[in-house]
């Protein structure tokens, strides 16, 4: 299924910034340079900058572009209606299990734009493009352009540096809006629970840009710290927390499907009703353990000696270091649980999946 | 480049061993492997007397990232433990070959110890 292992246009700076490259769908790309804890501070204190470039851009244009939209994903894009403003949304099967997560950008009724997962990019492409059968819609893939995502409380310090014309602009950019300039896109949006950008450019000026914030003293950051940043700030991540087994009802992300207006018939909102009606079986929720270990992946969820769920996200909280983690669990569970890890069960705080934002821990959750 | 000590010797699994004035081994892991590791947020130790066999997994080291299994390099029975890597399993990226080591073991079959490495063959293993 993987062919030849696939660089991003900023592959030679993370050679030159020695970072230890590895493998993620396909793409060879920096789990860390310095290290972890490093990077994750430095993007809770500072700044950080993240090569997502491997992630799929995708252009949606053409007459019926909304049309194919409205039935494509479960939130509505009918509320993106300022050129610029973005839209997070699942993608969804017949069954109300999700196909990815991606977010939708809008610029005119006949053109918008949707990033998805590096993962999930061949069988994405072949599901839109199936859904869009006769509309008058193209489809057009962006590999040219490189991704890069500028994250922590000096982004936006270090950004207007950078491009000192479009300063004023960038200052005024509220969260989830974009400024289109040619090519190149600048987002207000992130993955980490910190103010920040993520930019799609043209590859030559990516590696400049690049260049020019790693100079400012802008900390690398690898996959390893925008695993632990999303983590804390209780972000979901596809093919972990979610995937096609599994429903926005059952994971957390009941706020992004949108049921108004009723008429808007997206692909799995049958599914959702009826499970809706049944009532959700599961819910997604933060786990927080106040001993030292570390919950993974995969570890069963106990209440009572029964296993009630699993451990879906988990690692030790570089900013609350304590082990923190995600888990799906059955409704019934409430503030405890027991977390199993290698035979011996753990006492588990349960809070909202969502453990800090902007640098500081919630309440409750340290 | 990778530190590796002319006077311990060295498994497969990348620990390290150095023979105590008692006749029991010191067991830590490698500068290699600490590296490749990562920074260490959580230790796992085997408790003082339990008998491990030579290749058993006794303990684990995690990373933020990734938990990895510790090996007994020999069969034998947990003599000691540093205590000290509970609330500073960064001793082990720090200093791996002294005050971050993970734990002392006797040794019931003297022949195991004919077949670790010296430095010189550890070097070319992770050369490869």
């Amino acid at each position: 299924m993987t062919s030849a292992a696939q660089h991003t246009p900023l592959y030679q700076q993370h050679l030159d910034l020695n970072g230890q490259i590895v493998d993620f769908a396909g793409w060879q790309l920096p789990a860390r340079y310095q290290g972890v804890m490093e990077e994750h501070h430095a993007v809770r204190r500072q700044a950080g900058l993240f090569d997502v470039s491997h992630m799929t851009i995708v252009d949606i244009t053409g007459a019926e572009a909304a049309v194919l939209l409205r039935k494509l994903v479960a939130n509505n894009i009918d509320k993106l209606t300022i050129p610029g403003k973005a839209l997070y949304t699942c993608m969804l099967n017949e069954q109300g299990g999700i196909l990815d997560d991606l977010i939708v950008y809008f610029f005119a009724d006949d053109d918008y734009r949707i990033v998805v997962n590096a993962a999930t990019r061949a069988q994405d492409l072949d599901w839109i493009n199936q859904q869009a059968g006769s509309f008058s819609v193209n489809i057009t893939e962006r590999p040219e352009l490189a991704l890069l995502a500028l994250q922590g409380p000096q982004a936006e310090t270090h950004l207007t540096q950078q491009l000192a014309a479009h300063a004023d602009t960038i200052q005024a950019l509220k969260p989830f809006n974009t400024l289109r300039e040619g090519d190149t896109i600048i987002a207000r949006t992130g993955y980490t629970g910190e103010d920040g950008f993520e930019i799609m450019l043209p590859a030559a000026q990516a590696v400049r840009l690049w260049q020019a914030l790693i100079q400012a003293g802008v900390t690398p950051c690898g996959l390893g710290a925008r695993d632990t940043l999303r983590l804390e700030a209780g972000m979901c991540l596809y093919g972990q927390d979610m995937d096609a087994s599994v429903s926005p009802l059952e994971c957390g992300l009941s706020w992004t499907v949108a049921w108004e207006p009723d008429t808007r018939d997206f692909i799995g909102r049958q599914a959702l009703s009826e499970q809706k009606q049944q009532g959700v079986k599961h819910k997604l929720v933060g786990l927080v353990i106040d001993q030292r270990t570390v919950m993974r992946s995969g570890y069963k969820v106990f209440l009572d000696d029964r296993q009630v769920g699993i451990v879906t996200s988990g690692t030790f909280s570089p900013t609350i270091e304590k082990p923190i983690g995600m888990a799906r669990v059955s409704r019934e569970v409430q503030d405890h649980c027991e977390v199993e890890i290698r035979g011996k069960r753990y006492n588990a705080r349960v809070v909202k999946p969502m453990f800090v934002r902007k640098g500081q821990a919630l309440d409750g959750v340290a | 480049m990778s530190d590796i000590p002319k006077d311990l010797r060295y498994t497969e699994s990348h620990e390290w061993l150095e023979l105590q004035d008692d006749g029991n081994w010191r067991v830590g892991i490698t500068d290699h492997a600490q590296s490749q590791l990562g920074e260490l947020v959580f230790v796992e130790l085997p408790e003082v007397e339990t008998d491990v066999g030579s290749g058993d997994a006794c303990g684990v080291v995690e990373s933020v990232k990734a938990a990895s299994d510790i090996y007994a390099p020999i069969t034998g029975s947990i003599t000691a433990i540093n205590d000290s890597l509970e609330d500073e399993p960064d001793l082990i990226n720090t200093d791996c070959y002294g005050d971050g080591w993970l734990f002392e073991t006797s040794s019931t079959d003297d022949a195991q110890l004919d077949e670790l490495m010296d430095a010189e063959q550890y070097a070319d293993l992770i050369a490869d």
